[in-house]
């Protein structure tokens, strides 16, 4: 036959999940094919140029400790880095940075070029193939056949995507883009259900019609953080730093864009999917919040050497002339010009209670979804499940063990494990509350909890490994000397006293005394002889590795809670449901119940337990029958 | 929460209040170990074997006798659950079996949810499937009931309250998360002063609970009455005359002279149990000192004092302050006796009666009801805690609170705060069974204009 290809592994789409699951997948040894419809657009930010943010930052970390490329290709094209939550606790220390939205685009496409057994196909694909329930091939618009063992669906907002500026709908996936037609009806075929979900995108404004010199300006951090642990620290930041700034909208704004408010493509109900309730429009604030007098907008540049600003928090799908009258009544934007309106995208989702916990779908083998096709929003949730279902096809094509985080390993368990065992009827984003073991699922310690995995999958080199190994030793007897050297009063007294912190009468441990609020482990350690304790030295060379060693001392009450709840949960957790069990005759548990558990098929009585509509008495049940 | 099966866990097998004896039962790998930890008798119960039968104290974990108990030990599989199960019997006192099952969970013995028993016994293989549907359907029908408000009317307000309560806290941790995940937006956030203030308002919503819990225990337990006084000031002619009063003596324990003598009345529906500290006074020898130990024990204990005098004779002020520093004043009720021997009260009294004519005792009475039930505190409109289960719940909740509201005090970061406050808030939604799920998230995403 003409045309006939035949891949390990088809990857659709060659956005954040897509290239994660397609670079994970090569690396491990498969052959594998990524169909994007325009080589140029691998690796595109389509809504902010941003990565990282409250718990998304936690997931780039994971990400980069699991081997993925997210971290790595956000700290070569960043332009701006900040922690977020500095002044709190450690846990919800989060690393975000502004992107060169080009940059990041085009070392995307380099890794992925650069990546062996990896074929970019520029095509689209129409339909999608199974025989007995199992994944065989798709065929594209170009009339390609293609065989494969896997297939991972990364299609992001393109599945019958419809763009909204105004009431005049357009079909496409993202601005100047075309949808994907035909691959919904393929899955629906096979017995899939689809809904409609909705996102939004604020207008781009030219950079030279600003003036700044009226906004309030946000530099980043003097000293700035990387994702990865692969970048040279000394070499970073890379790309020179720039700034955002930030204005307000007032009710004058508002009164404007309410003259739009009858041509609303939302408000006159001609989008029906739900949008995300922590991004929602500037329409919809107004409307929702009519006591809000203004609204903060932050305007992020697109690039260092982009003419365009970002203008984040004015998410608008109103008529371009409305965005227009509205953006030049707000400060500092009074003579702007508009490079393109903001506008919403309505696309297809399949609810995400049809994937399993590995990310491939119940109903057909060897076909997995990742990213927006499972409802979530962000580059970083879409990132880590294309790594997941990138590491599972080929796992499973390898005959290997299956791959599935725990809630109490990382956020991309709790990500996976809420979106199979809740699904949703938004588009998903991560947050740190979702978290119920937060403390300990760190930015900080993200390495230490993933980095194995990433080094069994051969994601991670041997080098890097090695080098974390030493840290971690180095780590270890870190614990052990803070938790058993006693300091004498008279060599620490003077020191406390220093500081303000109350003299002892006895020898204390340094663990201990590192837990009072106004003391720091490396100011502690300084007061040591180092030619009695070799170890301090290291130490006090490792600025990295003291603030972790800090962390794990300071709250280290707190963190052993945490592990002790998380061992309580695991007998749970371990407690298995066999697969495709049948609810229907379990009389004595309540009919909404029988029907939450057979849609979802949990694989664990904790995973059951987090179902909503189940109660603890329908779980209680559930184990009775399950010994019979 | 959910709970593991490898738990050990207890409860109380025979009806609360109600007989002569109560039989405990603790059922679980750990269960000879964890009895063996409060028990003393000749032998250790693990050197025990399966099917016999061990006289023995239980100690409380300050090293105080509990009560003389009979344990009987059940090794696995031949008992009820099939696992290593132990059932101590107790005099039938509800002070006395609460007491060990305390011991118990202090030693992490966990109390039995619902049905546990039976569930146990079917998963271990004590019985088989139909018999099973029956314990699906105890499980569900208790739980159930408790959902949908249909049980008694007391326990419909109590998860009323409850999610009241949970809403609150649902509202303070959203405070929290707000600042947690959403720094970067344009929002007023909320001094943590106030949410302070918030959660010292529901632990004070539980404090009074748990107060609650003994009313619902004097309805359920009865009061504890003490009676003292002077000699021959007419205790026993009272006592006798109250016994008579009384529709039902429920038991009568007889001691020495020297011993408190206890008995127990129903008096207007409330179940008494009377105290006569016939001994008391300041002794000299030996042997009394004994008993006056006993009686003073008793006033201890005494939920309520009746302080008796004779009119024609002193007040005796000094065993009167005596009494004074060990119970407080508003639980004492100063009884002036023999007032058919004339009226000239050279000391006002709570009461004035006859012990001989009966003069004066239905007001008694109604004082001690009144007294007892703490003014009416407890109206039927108050949800009122009546379960122990629920009590110890509530009990672990407020601890958690305390914790969160120290956590503030430090000025910890809002992760830790907020460590303690899903606690609570699980374990209120234990109470009701109220799974968390995006409660927070969502309260936060409808009262706060998130989105930048």
């Amino acid at each position: 036959m003409v045309n006939m290809l035949n891949y390990d592994v088809i990857v659709i789409g060659a956005g954040h999940a897509g290239i994660e699951a397609a670079i994970a997948s090569a690396r491990m040894g498969c052959s594998v094919a990524l169909i994007t419809m325009e080589k140029k657009a691998i690796g595109r930010m389509s809504c902010n140029p941003a990565i990282g943010g409250s718990a998304k930052g936690h997931i780039v970390h994971e990400i980069d400790a699991l081997g993925g490329i997210m971290g790595l290709i956000a700290d070569r094209t960043g332009i701006q880095f900040r922690t977020l939550n500095k002044s709190k606790g450690p846990s919800v220390w989060a690393g975000r940075c502004q992107s060169d939205r080009k940059l990041y685009s085009e070392e995307a496409g380099e890794v992925v070029f650069g990546t062996q057994n990896l074929d970019v196909i520029e095509d689209s694909v129409n339909e999608a193939f199974e025989e007995n329930k199992k994944i065989v091939g798709v065929k594209t618009e170009k009339g390609k056949e293609i065989n494969c063992k896997a297939l991972i669906v990364a299609s992001g907002t393109f599945l019958n995507g419809v763009m909204y500026t105004g009431t005049d709908p357009k079909i496409g996936g993202r601005f100047g883009e075309r949808a994907a037609i035909g691959l919904t009806k393929s899955f629906l075929d096979m017995g899939f259900v689809a809904d409609r979900l909705k996102t939004g995108t604020p207008p781009r404004l030219k950079k030279n019609s600003i003036d700044f010199s009226v906004l309030e300006e946000q530099p980043g951090d003097e000293n700035p953080q990387p994702f990865s642990h692969r970048t040279d620290i000394k070499n970073f930041p890379v790309l020179p730093q720039v700034s955002c700034h930030l204005t307000y909208t007032d009710e004058h704004v508002h009164k404007i864009l309410e003259k739009g408010f009858d041509r609303s493509p939302m408000f006159k109900g001609l989008i029906t999917g739900v949008g995300p309730r922590y991004c929602p429009s500037i329409e919809d604030k107004i409307v929702r919040f009519a006591d809000k007098p203004r609204h903060q907008l932050f305007l992020e540049p697109e690039g260092l050497d982009s003419d365009l600003i970002y203008l984040n928090g004015f998410s608008s799908s109103l008529p371009e002339e409305i965005q227009f009258e509205a953006v030049r009544a707000i400060q500092g934007l009074e003579n702007i010009e508009m490079a393109r309106p903001g506008y919403a995208v309505e696309y297809d989702y399949f609810p995400p209670y049809q994937v399993d916990l590995t990310l491939e779908t119940k109903l057909i083998k060897g076909l997995y979804f990742a990213g927006q096709i499972n409802g979530t929003s962000g580059y970083e949730e879409a990132a880590g499940q294309g790594l997941v279902a990138g590491i599972n096809a080929t796992l499973k094509i390898q005959g290997r063990e299956e791959f599935v985080l725990k809630r109490s390993e990382a956020y991309i368990g709790v990500l996976i494990d809420d979106l199979v065992g809740k699904s949703t009827d938004e588009p998903y984003r991560m947050f740190t509350s979702r978290a119920e073991h937060r403390l300990i699922l760190r930015q900080d310690n993200a390495e230490r909890r993933l980095v194995k995995f990433g080094y069994d999958f051969g994601l991670v080199s041997k080098e890097l490994y090695n080098e974390f190994k030493k840290s971690e030793e180095l780590m270890i007897q870190g614990i052990d000397f803070a938790s058993n050297l006693r300091i004498s009063p008279k060599n620490i007294n003077g020191f406390l006293a220093s500081q303000n912190s109350s003299v002892i009468g006895n020898g204390e441990t340094i663990s201990k005394l590192v837990k009072r609020p106004e003391l720091k482990l490396k100011n502690i350690l300084e007061t040591l002889d180092k030619s009695r304790f070799p170890l301090v030295e290291p130490l006090l060379n490792n600025e990295e590795l003291l603030q972790k060693l800090e962390i794990e001392l300071k709250y280290e009450g707190y963190i052993k809670r945490q592990y002790e709840l998380v061992e309580k949960m695991e007998k749970l957790e371990n407690t298995k449901i066999p697969l495709n069990y049948d609810y229907h005759n379990l009389n004595t548990i309540s009919v909404e119940a029988r029907e939450k558990l057979a849609k979802v098929q949990p694989r664990s009585i904790g995973q059951a337990s987090r179902i909503s509509g189940v109660s603890p008495a329908d779980i209680s049940i559930l184990t009775v029958y399950l010994k019979n | 929460m959910l709970y593991s099966h490898e738990d050990t866990i207890t409860a109380i097998a025979t009806p609360i209040g109600v007989g002569a004896i109560s039989v405990i039962r603790v059922s679980g790998s750990q269960s000879i170990e964890k009895v063996d930890s409060i028990f003393r008798g000749k032998k250790k119960l693990e050197d025990s074997k399966s099917h016999t039968i061990h006289y023995g104290r239980i100690y409380s974990q300050s090293n105080e006798v509990i009560d003389d108990v009979l344990i009987s030990i059940f090794k696995k599989p031949n008992s009820y659950t099939g696992e290593d199960s132990i059932e101590i019997s107790t005099h039938g006192n509800p002070l006395i079996t609460q007491k060990i099952i305390d011991a118990l969970l202090e030693n992490n013995v966990r109390l039995a949810e619902p049905g546990e028993f039976t569930k146990r016994a079917f998963l271990n293989g004590r019985m088989d499937l139909a018999q099973a549907e029956a314990v699906a359907d105890v499980i569900n029908s208790r739980t159930e009931v408790s959902l949908h408000g249909a049980r008694n009317q007391l326990d419909g307000l109590l998860s009323k309250k409850i999610d009241l309560l949970r809403e609150m806290l649902i509202h303070s941790s959203s405070l929290i998360e707000l600042e947690l995940d959403f720094a970067e937006e344009d929002i007023q956030f909320v001094s943590l002063k106030e949410v302070k203030e918030e959660i010292e308002d529901i632990i004070a919503e539980i404090e009074e609970l748990l107060k609650s819990y003994s009313f619902g225990k004097i309805v359920r337990d009865g009061v504890k009455v003490a009676l003292v006084g002077q000699p021959n000031v007419g205790k026993s002619s009272l006592l006798n005359y109250m016994l008579k009063e009384s529709r039902a003596i429920v038991s009568h324990i007889p001691g020495t002279t020297r011993d408190v003598i206890s008995e127990e009345i129903s008096v207007e529906g409330l179940f008494i149990k009377l105290f006569d500290t016939a001994g008391i006074r300041f002794a000299e020898d030996d042997i009394e000192k004994e008993g006056v130990e006993r009686s003073r024990q008793a006033i201890e204990n005494a939920d309520i004092v009746i302080y008796m005098f004779d009119v024609t004779s002193d007040f005796g002020l000094e065993l009167y302050e005596e009494i004074e520093k060990t119970i407080p004043e508003d639980r004492i009720i100063t009884v002036a006796n023999k007032i058919d021997l004339g009226k000239d009260l050279s000391h006002s009294a709570d009461a004035e009666i006859s012990a001989l004519t009966g003069e004066g005792i239905p007001e008694l009475f109604s004082l001690l009801k009144e007294i007892s039930l703490g003014s009416n505190i407890y109206t039927e409109k108050s949800a009122v805690v009546s379960s122990l289960r629920h009590y110890n719940i509530l009990k672990k909740a407020k601890e958690n609170l305390f914790s969160a509201v120290k956590s503030i005090e430090n000025k910890l970061s809002g992760e830790f705060i907020a460590v303690d406050l899903r606690n609570a808030e699980n374990l209120l939604g234990e109470i009701i069974g109220k799974v968390s799920t995006d409660d927070i998230l969502n309260n936060i995403f409808s009262k706060f204009c998130i989105g930048k």
